[in-house]
């Protein structure tokens, strides 16, 4: 019993560990998030919540539901690859709502210009301009090429 | 020139501050200091004794500022307990808490409360009012102070900093483990990485506690224990050649094999790194420091011109050690992992991760010390608490 | 407008499946995922690369991606002659506004789109403290956003450089693969505004996948194999120089 109280101060310290010890494991019941851990060393959750946002690039085959022509147009020339995108930007919102929001026109004569303007490291097959020299009457591309059939002679009129 | 040649976009802007250089800066110095405390206690240097107490209230006060420059680097510090509720266990870095946390409680705290437990309980029972309370509080309330306790108190505080120096060698070798282990940056991979932050460790907390000792001796009016300093002085200059050597091994194995990184770090080396790496780091940091303890050890030199080198080399030292955390740190930073650019490293002065703030880290271990050391006096002669202490003394402390 | 039957015939079978498309584009609906069936990856084809940018702004007006921040940019490469070891390398703000036409005559010129490799043996996932970054059972590597504390260690991580730190969020950010378009049937935004096809998206899982037989028929590299990341970023045509 004198050893034991001899140590007397000793147990203080062990006692006050143990107890912050205690307090730990039981905060963290409930500090650890929920979905943690189902998958791996992650917040499960983490997952769906990336999953749900919104997409704001509709996709092409959304506008493939309403524009049937302009996709027909499309397939047979140069610009079939190209998806609606590429060139008119994001439409989602006008997907979802197509009365209400209307994409903007294109420039044609500063669009076309960030593909075709001639560029050494371009590949060599890939079709190259030098706008100057091409339309030196500084026309918009338009004008001579149908966009989504840009071939002359190869689609509609444009 | 902001950006010489290439970088990938995103690596352009620093990811790692200057704040993230003092956290190795600072737990390698409370590595150092313990185990310049250890020298004494498990190795029986009974030269070092004077400054047993010290190092370890010194030890304590940058481990209490540790975290703290970590916190300021976090984008969200809020959340770091996450560190402690789901620690990543491949991730060095979730060791932190743990080990941080372990080495302040188990190791640091304990020892020192049985240290300096007698001298607790005698000033609390002397004590009114707050006093009173701060004491009887760090006493834990007991005041079981028997020949009996106090032997025990001895072998425990044995025992503790006998697992206390490689606790210490996990403080800050984990650190080291943290940049060795990445193996995308070729400056950090590397095996000798956590032993190159240990020595370095060890040479810089045992400088910071020579210096410490000869400031506040001076300060205090004291003389001071030259037999004391000429065995700290040996033993640093012992370290610091372990030191230097593996830097020096570390350098010329790069160069040997001049593997594919070794052309942009080299001229990383020699033109943006070269203040901090060959002037401060190499020439002003190590050589300097290293020739004039050197000096010391080979030549017989009067006591006042020894001070002064001590004091000179303990200075210089300092320099050398933060300029390595700043190569590594900043230095790994600054070339492209596609070897084919360099950036560079913009620091703001008031601002979160800047100047100023690095520089008011640095300094508040120091006020914490000098609360500590009114707290408990650390001096080997005694002087705070003969006057107060009413039990007889018990042999020498 | 005018439908006759054969346009009908053909028109039918595609409505059905943009319908399905259409219907699984609202953020709601993609219960029919299942996680273990794919395992994600992509194909960068570096002889049809233009450097356009398309991909990097697309990816930055689906992502919201901040201002002088990347998760997917273009570098043009300079290699003159046999010295593979010095190209010379740009990328003006990551390739978003294209790149300015090129004088430099003779040697080899290209384009290489980069991004997170969504690497199976991932670097980043192994240093992040906490488990804010990790890979998903279909194989993305994605950032808890709402877990992360903002330490970086996953930046310094990556040897490819494709994270960041988001100023908005103080986070780490980089390609999630558009994890929220992919798991609706969707394709990557970057895949969708690519004009040539150079990005395509693979499911590695897919027996389908035209992935599966290109990497028959084709000469396909990661980058820096040595690093032994698992990357399924995988390049076709990519040359010795690139870094």
């Amino acid at each position: 019993m004198s050893r034991f109280q001899d140590s007397e101060h000793l147990l203080r310290v062990v006692l006050a560990f143990a107890l912050g010890t205690l307090v730990f494991v039981l905060a963290r019941t409930f500090l650890v998030p929920q979905s943690f851990g189902e998958y791996g060393h992650y917040r499960a959750n983490a997952m769906t919540e990336i999953a749900a946002k919104p997409v704001v690039f509709a996709g092409h085959q959304t506008c493939e539901t309403c524009h049937v022509d302009v996709q027909e147009l499309k397939t047979k020339g140069k610009h079939a690859p190209v998806n609606c995108e590429a060139c008119h930007g994001a439409q989602a919102k006008h997907a979802d709502d197509p009365g209400a929001i209307q994409p903007p026109k294109l420039d044609t004569a500063t669009l076309c210009v960030r593909c075709h303007e001639v560029n050494g490291a371009r590949p060599q097959n890939f079709p190259q301009i030098v706008a100057k020299e091409h339309d030196s009457a500084g026309l918009p591309c338009e004008t001579c090429h149908q966009p989504h059939s840009p071939r002359i002679g190869a689609g509609a009129k444009p | 020139m902001p950006v010489q040649g290439y970088m990938y976009p995103n690596e352009i802007e620093l990811a790692w501050s200057v704040l993230i250089v003092l956290y190795p800066f600072i737990t390698g110095l409370v590595a150092g200091a313990f185990i310049l405390a250890s020298l004494e206690r498990v190795f029986r240097v009974e030269a070092v004794k004077p400054t047993y107490r010290l190092a370890l209230l010194t030890a304590l006060s940058f481990l209490l500022v540790a975290p703290l420059p970590l916190q300021l680097h976090l984008g969200h510090p809020g959340r770091s307990i996450e560190m402690y509720l789901t620690p990543h266990r491949s991730s060095a870095m979730a060791m932190f808490g743990f080990v941080y946390l372990w080495y302040l409680m188990v190791v640091l705290l304990l020892e020192i409360w049985l240290d300096y437990r007698r001298d607790i309980v005698a000033v609390w029972q002397q004590s009114t009012g707050l006093k009173r309370l701060l004491y009887g509080a760090l006493a834990l309330g007991s005041k079981n102070i028997s020949e009996a306790a106090l032997r025990i108190d001895e072998r425990v505080g044995y025992v503790i900093t006998v697992i206390g120096i490689p606790s210490a060698f996990l403080l800050h070798g984990y650190v080291g483990f943290i940049f060795g282990s990445v193996k995308a940056n070729p400056w950090w991979s590397s095996p000798t990485m956590p032993v190159v932050f240990i020595f370095s460790a060890m040479v810089s907390g045992i400088a910071a506690v020579l210096l410490i000792y000869m400031f506040s001796s001076w300060y205090r009016k004291q003389t001071i224990d030259m037999r004391c300093v000429d065995t700290i002085a040996r033993y640093l200059f012992y370290t610091f050649i372990i030191d230097f050597s593996l830097e020096m091994l570390d350098l010329v194995h790069r160069i040997y094999e001049a593997d594919e990184s070794f052309r942009t770090l080299d001229f990383m080396v020699h033109t943006r790194l070269y203040f901090s790496q060959v002037v401060g780091q190499i020439y002003i940091g190590t050589l300097v420091p290293i020739g004039l303890l050197a000096l010391t050890q080979l030549f017989k030199i009067s006591e006042p011109v020894r001070k002064r080198i001590y004091g000179v080399a303990g200075g210089l030292t300092l320099v050398g050690i933060f300029t390595m955390r700043w190569n590594v740190v900043i230095g790994g930073q600054l070339f492209s992992k596609s070897f084919l650019g360099y950036t560079t490293y913009k620091i703001g002065f008031v601002a979160r991760e800047g100047l100023l703030t690095a520089i008011c880290l640095t300094l508040l271990p120091l006020v914490i010390l000098w609360v500590l050391v009114k707290l408990l006096p650390p001096w080997p002669d005694h002087q705070a608490l003969a006057s107060t202490a009413t039990a007889p003394a018990h042999g020498s402390d | 407008m005018k439908i006759d039957r054969r346009q009908l015939l053909l028109l039918l079978p595609a409505a059905a499946v943009a319908w399905d498309a259409v219907l699984a584009g609202t953020p709601e609906a993609a219960p029919n995922y299942k996680l273990t069936e794919h395992w994600w990856g992509m194909l960068v084809d570096i002889s049809k690369c233009i450097g356009c940018g398309n991909c990097v702004r697309a990816c930055a007006t689906e992502n919201d991606v901040p201002e002088g921040y990347f998760r997917t940019w273009v570098e043009r490469y300079h290699v003159s002659d046999y010295d593979l070891v010095n190209p010379v390398v740009d990328s003006p703000d990551g390739g978003k506004q294209g790149f300015p036409p090129y004088t430099e005559t003779g040697g080899k010129n290209f384009f290489v789109p980069k991004m997170c490799n969504h690497c199976a043996e991932s670097p980043c996932t192994q240093v992040c403290p906490v488990g804010a970054t990790f890979t998903t059972p279909d194989g993305v590597v994605l950032v808890d956003k709402e877990y992360c504390i903002g330490c970086r260690y996953c930046i310094q991580a990556c040897p490819y450089g494709c994270r960041f730190l988001n100023p908005k969020t103080q986070t780490a950010d980089k390609c999630t693969l558009c994890y929220h378009r992919i798991t609706k049937g969707l394709t990557t935004a970057c895949c969708e505004a690519c004009p040539t096809g150079a990005r395509q998206l693979a499911d590695l899982k897919n027996p389908k996948d035209p992935i599966h037989a290109f990497l028959k028929t084709h000469t396909v590299q990661v980058l820096k194999p040595s690093m032994a990341t698992g990357a399924k970023l995988f390049y076709n045509d990519l040359d010795g120089s690139v870094r």
